[in-house]
């Protein structure tokens, strides 16, 4: 059974459509991170400037797996590996 | 055309982040290509030799009371000393030049989008060869201060079962340090292209914006991300087991 290469790439979109619902976990988790870190700073302003590298680099860390499911989408929208 | 080229196949007129090729040469019977990213790490290249060269004649006849390239020059080794001394602690002064190299040069190619160049650490090329360094100097130390049997030892941490997992965890650190680069500055690189592509009539002045939060921020933060994984890591590797 075979389809044509226009049902497989929008279905490529939508692929890639459903891989970027990936950044909700990282939006969630980088979130999390501020509101500690701010809480923290309240409590100790003097560390502000530790603080706030340790939160960008989690930050950064936690990103990593939205930016997996980035990846899959530009795969999918212009590689196209399906549609080959 | 240009098949083979992560990225680069066949983009739309005016949406354009692909990477180009320029010429084409032939290697032992393989088709390769020069292409946008090699010429974007050459000027980058380019700029840090001239820009070492000037330091380094500043330096040679540095004066008691400093002028301002003297200063700035002083202001970035010191902020960088300090990085590397306050993660990597008394194995700093081993691996104080490759870090601050390789920071140096991230930090020049991701906002280099700045000065309309494709970001060179947009290409997965580039960034997996900074991983793998990473992962060579991970292991090099890791053999040359546990040796063979505190890296056996390692393997086998809780139990001997579990080394393939080890071994999986591994081989992941250089995939996961390179795609983490690659990924944040091509989504500026995207974003960018899609902003000058679709919204050419109305992208004026505020696609600056764009750039200060992609080339400047982002690319600044993962820089210090790359290093400082590169670090710990490495110094994770150095620590023996009675120190």
């Amino acid at each position: 059974m075979s389809f044509d290469v226009n049902f497989i790439k929008g279905c490529s979109a939508i692929g890639a459509g459903l891989a970027v619902i990936a950044g909700i976990g990282p939006g969630v988790g980088q979130g999390i991170a501020a509101g500690h870190a701010a809480a923290a700073v309240g409590r100790n302003p003097g560390a502000k400037s530790d603080i706030t590298s340790t939160m960008l680099l989690g930050q950064a860390v936690a990103e990593t797996t939205g930016l997996y499911g980035l990846l899959v989408a530009m795969l999918l929208m212009f590689v196209q590996p399906l549609a080959k | 055309m240009n098949q083979g080229i992560l990225l680069s196949s066949s983009g739309g007129a005016e949406i354009d982040f692909f990477i180009h090729g320029v010429f084409q040469y032939k290697l032992f019977g393989q088709d390769l290509w020069i292409t946008t990213t090699h010429i974007c790490v050459l000027i980058v290249m380019l700029t840090l030799v001239l820009f070492a060269i000037a330091a380094r004649v500043t330096i040679s006849h540095a004066s008691e009371v400093p002028g301002t390239f003297q200063n700035i020059i002083e202001l970035i080794v010191e902020k960088l000393d300090h990085m590397v001394n306050g993660v990597m602690g008394i194995h700093a002064s081993k691996f104080r030049n490759y870090i601050e190299t390789i920071f140096i040069f991230i930090l020049f190619c991701n906002i280099s989008g700045l000065l309309g160049l494709r970001p060179p650490t947009a290409d997965y090329g580039v960034t997996f060869a900074l991983g793998l360094m990473t992962f060579v100097l991970i292991h090099f130390n890791k053999f040359r201060y546990q040796h063979v049997s505190g890296v056996i030892k390692g393997l086998c941490d809780p139990w001997p079962i579990w080394a393939p997992i080890n071994i999986i965890g591994d081989v992941a650190v250089p995939i996961s340090l390179s795609l983490r680069l690659f990924a944040n500055v091509l989504s500026g690189v995207v974003m960018e292209a899609l902003v000058y592509g679709l919204l050419s009539r109305i992208a004026l002045f505020w696609p600056a914006a764009l750039h200060v939060y992609f080339d400047l921020f982002s690319g600044a933060i993962q820089t210090y991300v790359f290093c400082m994984l590169t670090m710990t890591y490495v110094s994770q590797a150095c620590d023996t087991e009675d120190a």
